[in-house]
């Protein structure tokens, strides 16, 4: 069995503490990474945390968001309880008074059997943030319990980790493909059948601060020190930049025909795998023609890249074997991103990446993966009312989530009907994902009633809600955690609970007491265990008790799955797309009605499409820059966290300061024609000249929470600079990554 | 006690500042303080394609080898959660001849 090895049982007794060996997730802080982590537990009290060297993958590192996790769960900010607020004083955050479970349960399955009756339940609609576990529960919280088909992101374009699911599901059949770090091996990068990647292609992304998606990021550190080689394509120089073969610097938003130029040196020097495109893949004469759009030369115009450099590169890449590729959110940010992500997946594909040791690997199974609940809709077709599926249907059929901007237009409107209740489950919008974050405040306050799950009173429920239910973190529950949520199949860690503080509860338990309350046929079960154990882990064959006992699972995990007959439900070889093949050449993309083949289309304001809106507004702002302290809008008032990062930054290159008469430390404006922000200048040798790039997610726990305040999530919230309903033509990706503003000192 | 110290092979040092959070964790130290105290060294560039861009964690007066960890048979709290496992606890003779297999960018601070 691939269960992992450990020495302990889950729970032991050391120097007067009681030890708990667990994994991390959220809340608070990260990506489903599964660290492996020992718990210090004396009289109840979380005193200290330590990592587990026993780990497979981390052997004992952990991240400063995990080590400070006492400071996070003993907050004096922190709400252990229930509590409520008359919705006539939204934004006056001393009108809060704490209830009890019940009180709290009670109103809401009020409200919902009223809504439901006079309205339709889907007038309820789910708002989830991402990357927290909560995230996993939108879909069977909204479906499952409420009965609504209304869960929305509340970020333009879906643009995190979406189009990059979308794009992958329609030219590889699969979910995306991730890097392979050996982490569904228990004996990690020694088992036999590993190969350490001869050459990573880093593509907007930054892995070590950001664990994105549950790849442990200085994974990348254990590779280099082994002989991988890199590649990073980024802007910014970061520390695997710095660290690379090749450092290609586009201008932001201009990747797609970078990325093409690779395929064209690829293609016409004859670097690829001849076998594979021959034997596996599906356009490739019509791609190879296509491709001719975007020599080398042209690129380099483009993106500012030099062309010696983007040859040398592709060249180096296209040899390198194993290589791999990681695609990270600068793909989901941006309008033309389908094209980039269907530009990179051809590269993974005829260089031969896909599916072997060292290479890209491919999630075989889902284990016990992203939302489940939609089959529990009743009627079952109420999927298809999702809304923004008339004006977005390859966005919503493909990620059965509403297309967020359409959600904002009704909540507006009222049109076609009026939305009455919010539920947010661990969703700070208006300080993290949020374009035109002052728009949805308004609109969010037209719903009648608004409850949210969390540890904090973030500005998005001062702002808007009227009940709070406290959430606790990963120290306090047992629950499992699956890398990538499940979707790129490698191993499961277990959760245990350690301690309990306040009334604060686990997101299954919320949803599993609504559940038993509105739709008791669904929800017979008496624990948050009895539910994973029969709604998640069953069809694997394991239980939470054995993970606890193993620490993690494995995949029993083969490689070449395709030609094994292991990837379509037909057991014929092959990959689960219409054609069998990985469709340079996308049919899917096509009947969505998008040009089947990857093409290059400027970033919708840039000094080259809008060069009068570039005069006044000169400088390319990429948002979203990652830090060691935070996840997302979580964390500022963890003192050790806010310590090594005190400040919201924008890092802009030396000449640019020059110009526009900044010095290292200033506090400046970043400004354009939707709005501005606040943050503080690092002058930065290795910034892009001409681009900037902010933090994002920021508030000010320390400042008065009530409105118009709000902690001051206005004054330094980057999003304010982001427009609405400005992506590709199936409606993914906004440019969050490829904005235009100026700069001026504050 | 001089005759212990803490390796670093700083060529992978990503500044993480999880030796720094760890060490400040473990002593229980205010804002300011710390045992190990990361310095930053903005990138800057050497030539076109070479950057040099690195991070240092020294040990301060505060640092005390993690004399109860080591009494306890573990490895000093930074050294264990170094996320680019770039740090190596153990007797100076033992870390000079590590040095030579580590090669360039290492360094021994002996607190
Ligand atoms: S795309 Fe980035 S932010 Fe979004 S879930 Fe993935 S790693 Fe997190
Ligand atoms: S050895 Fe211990 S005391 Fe010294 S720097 Fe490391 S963690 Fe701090
Ligand atoms: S923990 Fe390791 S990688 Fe991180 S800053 Fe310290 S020495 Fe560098």
């Amino acid at each position: 069995m691939p269960f992992g090895k450990v020495s302990t049982p889950v729970q032991w007794e050391e120097d007067g503490y009681t030890v708990t060996r667990t994994n991390s997730w959220s809340a608070p802080g990260d990506h489903p990474t599964g660290a492996g982590m020992k718990l210090y537990v004396k009289d109840g009290i979380l005193e200290k945390v330590e990592g587990d060297p026993e780990h497979s993958i981390l052997k004992g590192a952990l991240p400063i968001r995990m080590l400070s996790l006492p400071e996070y769960v003993y907050n004096p900010d922190r709400v252990i309880y229930p509590m409520k607020r008359d919705p006539k004083k939204r934004g006056d955050n001393t009108a809060w008074e704490r209830i009890s479970w019940d009180e709290a349960y009670d109103m809401i399955v009020g409200k919902v059997k009223e809504y439901t009756e006079k309205f339709n339940s889907n007038s309820i609609i789910t708002f989830v943030g991402t990357g927290r576990e909560a995230g996993n529960w939108g879909p069977t919280i909204s479906c499952r319990v409420f009965n609504s088909p209304n869960i929305c992101y509340m970020q333009s374009g879906w643009s995190c980790y979406g189009p990059r699911m979308a794009v992958t599901s329609y030219v590889l059949g699969a979910p995306y493909p991730e890097v392979d770090y050996a982490a569904q091996f228990p004996d990690s990068y020694d088992d036999p059948r590993y190969t350490y990647p001869g050459c990573i292609l880093l593509w907007g992304k930054e892995p070590l601060k950001s664990n994105p998606d549950g790849f442990w990021g200085h994974s990348l550190v254990d590779m280099m020190k082994k002989g991988t080689k890199f590649i990073t394509v980024d802007p910014r120089l970061t520390f695997e930049a710095a660290n690379s073969e090749f450092w290609l610097q586009p201008r932001p938003g201009t990747d797609t025909a970078l990325a093409m130029a690779f395929l064209n040196v690829i293609i016409n020097e004859e670097l690829y795998d001849y076998d594979f495109v021959e034997n596996w893949t599906f356009g490739f004469e019509e791609f190879t023609k296509r491709i001719q759009d975007m020599p080398p030369a042209k690129a380099a115009e483009i993106c500012g890249v030099p062309e010696e450099k983007i040859i040398g590169a592709a060249r180096f890449f296209a040899k390198s074997k194993p290589g791999a590729v990681q695609w990270g959110l600068a793909i989901d940010q941006n309008p033309n991103g389908v094209q980039l992500g269907e530009c990179l997946i051809a590269i993974m594909a005829i260089c031969g990446c896909i599916d072997v040791p060292g290479g890209n690997v491919m999630g075989a199974i889902d284990i016990g993966g992203l939302g489940s609940g939609y089959s529990d809709l009743d009627p079952q077709d109420k999927i298809n009312e999702q809304i923004g599926v008339d004006e977005f249907p390859a966005l919503v059929r493909t990620l059965q989530f509403t297309d967020p901007d359409s959600v904002l237009d009704q909540l507006e409107s009222g049109a076609p009907f009026k939305l009455k209740m919010g539920f947010f489950t661990s969703a700070n919008a208006i300080a993290n994902p949020c374009n035109v974050p002052k728009r949805w405040e308004n609109a969010l306050n037209t719903l009648e009633f608004n409850v949210a799950t969390d540890i904090f009173i973030n500005p998005t429920i001062s702002a808007t809600c009227d009940l709070f239910l406290p959430v606790n973190t990963y120290a306090e529950r047992d629950m499992y955690v699956a890398t990538h949520y499940g979707a790129v199949g490698l191993w499961i860690g277990g959760i245990k609970k350690a301690i309990t503080v306040g009334e604060a509860k686990s997101d299954v338990e919320i949803l599993r007491t609504l559940g038993k309350k509105l739709r008791p046929e669904l929800w017979q079960y008496d624990t948050d265990v009895e539910y994973i154990n029969d709604q998640k882990l069953k069809t694997l064959g394991i239980t939470m008790e054995e993970l606890w006992e193993h620490g993690w699972w494995h995949v029993d995990y083969e490689y070449q799955k395709y030609a094994k007959g292991k990837l379509r439900a037909d057991g014929l070889p092959g990959f689960m797309t219409p054609t069998g093949k990985i469709e340079l050449y996308s049919t899917m993309i096509e009947a969505w009605g998008d040009d089947p083949m990857p093409y290059y289309k400027e970033p919708p304001t840039s000094p080259v499409s809008t060069p009068e809106y570039a005069a006044e507004y000169p400088l390319v702002l990429s948002t979203g820059a990652r830090t060691w302290s935070y996840f997302h809008s979580e964390g500022r008032m963890v003192p050790k966290l806010r310590e090594v990062e005190p400040n919201p930054l924008v890092d802009i290159n030396p000449k640019d300061a020059k110009k526009y008469g900044i010095i290292d430390g200033d506090w400046v404006w970043l400004e354009n024609s939707y709005g501005k922000c606040k943050m503080k200048a690092s002058v930065q040798p290795g910034q892009k000249e001409g681009a900037l790039a902010a933090q994002h997610g920021w508030w000010y726990p320390e400042r008065d929470a009530s409105a118009p305040e709000l902690f001051g999530v206005y004054e330094v919230n980057v999003n304010n600079l982001t427009p609405y309903k400005t992506v590709g033509v199936l409606g993914f990706g906004a440019p969050y990554k490829c904005l235009m503003c100026k700069i001026y000192k504050a | 006690m001089s005759d212990y110290g803490l390796l670093i092979d700083y060529k992978y040092c990503t500044g993480c500042h999880s030796c720094e959070v760890a060490c400040k964790l473990r002593l229980n130290l205010p804002d300011g303080q710390y045992g190990i105290k990361l310095i930053d060294d903005k990138p800057w560039q050497i030539d076109e394609d070479t950057w040099e861009y690195k991070w240092l964690p020294v040990p301060t007066k505060l640092c005390d080898l993690c004399a109860d960890r080591i009494e306890a048979g573990k490895t000093p709290t930074c050294v264990l959660h170094c996320c680019a496992h770039v740090m190596e606890y153990g007797k100076v003779e033992d870390l000079a001849v590590r040095m030579k297999e580590l090669g360039s960018r290492t360094v021994l601070f002996v607190p």
